[in-house]
């Protein structure tokens, strides 16, 4: 498939975004407020309200200022105001997000007040209002988009047809030179050697082995049950799915079948280079997408069975089911129904090519269902409890 | 109409994409292929169960998306609904 262009935003470092959100975004929970009445105040503007942020240390701490500043940076944001109950965590956020060149500033509430932090902030937030709605879309090539995959609620039309169609996308996508990732390594369980060899080289392989034996350990450590009597649920059985194998070789559907991955990324962390990548994440939609968004990833492809209605407040959530009575009567939810599969009346190559027709359309600026539903649901993933 | 799929030319059974009554003929179409085929279905087989495209005798694998899915426990015959009775995850 050719590499067809696109109208997006380039941003400072060459990265290629395809909204244009000024974010409001707070450093921790006490800031939320502020945040929320700055977006009020200044109309187009979005504020990211999230619970954590204070008394957060070692590993978890990294992987808090990862995704935050990674939030801040991702190309489909023009411009950052932060706000922070002090001003030195806030100052990490700033200064991690101007690594991009787009423009940010933060604010401080200790000494000021959460009044005066308002005012200030506000009249940022309305400068880079003026500035980001007078960026132009100019043109790009689909391979500059990072697109990410990842499914919910799954039943067995999404084993049969809205997996494999994200698995045709995307060797189409990795093929003409994109940038995509995979993740949700509890849902691999009972596939997880399939997946070994679908590294790019052994060593790659043996990354993805370690990582994922280390998310079975904190499952064994952590578990009040055994897993085995769950997997696969009880639902899972009554829709036909009868061993873990085959849950999880439904749910690797979603990586095509010629393409390998090329590294593995911890949670939140950008790739380096072009093709498909492995990433460490959580099963939990909104966990999972926001881990991508702070990695950098644009768009998102979200296969869905019985009708899953998460969404990002930064990446497109471009959502797709194959199965029938779902995009009946939860229409409003899906950008593209791919049940005709199911009818012996479209092939997966067929679908991977529609659904590459409605990433192109949601690059070019067709608001996904989330997005005009309002589905902003921004999940950090937390490694343990705060000090 | 097709009434099951089947992912790849290697799996040993398809996925019904709508209820399969028993002594049904039904048509079944090849995903990779394209190529459709037809057998009797002896048992009801519900939307999204699996049925058996040839006999498995116990011990041998179920083949679906071109991947062993778990081992046989109890002997099916072509057209046999295969599920958690005949069926089980070689993880535990």
């Amino acid at each position: 498939m050719a590499n067809s262009k696109i109208m997006a935003y380039r941003r400072e470092n060459g990265r290629v975004g395809i909204r244009n959100h000024v974010v409001i975004l707070p450093l921790d929970d006490l800031s939320n407020s502020a945040c929320e009445k700055v977006a009020h105040n200044i109309k187009g503007c979005k504020a990211i309200p999230h619970a954590y942020g204070r008394l957060q240390f070692g590993k978890d701490l990294e992987l808090f200022f990862r995704t935050i500043i990674g939030t801040g940076a991702n190309p489909n944001v023009a411009a950052v105001v932060v706000i922070g109950i002090e001003p030195q965590w806030t100052n990490i956020i700033v200064e991690g997000i101007a690594k991009t060149g787009k423009p940010v500033a933060g604010f401080g509430i200790e000494r000021n007040g959460e009044i005066k932090t308002v005012e200030m902030a506000s009249w940022k937030a309305k400068e880079f209002m003026h500035w980001a709605s007078e960026l132009k879309r100019e043109e790009c090539d689909l391979s500059e988009v990072w697109v990410s995959v990842k499914c919910g609620e799954s039943d067995t039309t999404s084993g049969l047809a809205s997996n494999p169609t994200v698995g045709n996308a995307l060797e189409k996508l990795v093929g003409m030179g994109g940038t995509c990732s995979f993740g949700e390594t509890s849902e691999i369980t009972g596939a997880e050697l399939v997946c070994k060899e679908r590294a790019a080289t052994v060593e790659i392989g043996d990354q993805f082995m370690t990582t994922f034996n280390k998310y079975q350990e904190m499952i064994d450590l952590n578990k009040t049950d055994d897993l085995s009597g769950s997997q696969p649920t009880k639902g899972n059985i009554a829709g036909g799915l009868t061993t873990i194998e085959e849950k999880a070789y439904g749910n690797l559907q979603k990586i095509g079948k010629s393409i390998n991955y090329v590294g593995v990324l911890d949670k939140a962390e950008a790739p380096t280079s072009k093709g498909l990548w492995y990433m460490d994440t959580s099963s939990a939609a909104a966990e999972a997408v926001t881990l991508w968004a702070a990695a950098g990833f644009v768009a998102h492809l979200f296969p869905t069975g019985q009708g899953n209605i998460i969404g990002n407040p930064i990446e497109p959530v471009i959502k797709l089911s194959a199965n029938p009575r779902t995009v009946m009567d939860m229409s409003e939810h899906i950008d593209y129904d791919c049940s005709a599969i199911l009818r012996g009346e479209m092939t997966l190559d067929q679908s991977g090519d529609n659904l590459i027709n409605m990433l192109i359309r949601t690059c070019n600026g067709r608001l996904t269902a989330q997005e005009v539903l309002g589905h902003e649901e921004f999940v950090l993933t937390k490694l343990y409890e705060s000090a | 109409m097709i009434q099951f799929l089947i992912h790849e030319k290697a799996d040993t059974v398809g996925v019904a994409t709508v209820e399969i009554k028993v002594g049904e003929i039904a048509e079944g179409l090849f995903m990779d292929s394209q190529e459709k085929i037809q057998l009797k279905a002896n048992h009801n087989i519900p939307l999204g169960h699996k049925i058996a495209l040839k006999e498995h005798s116990v011990n041998n694998g179920v083949i679906k998306y071109g991947h062993d899915i778990g081992r046989v426990v109890e002997s099916f015959k072509k057209g046999d609904h295969v599920h958690i009775h005949n069926l089980k995850t070689r993880r535990w």
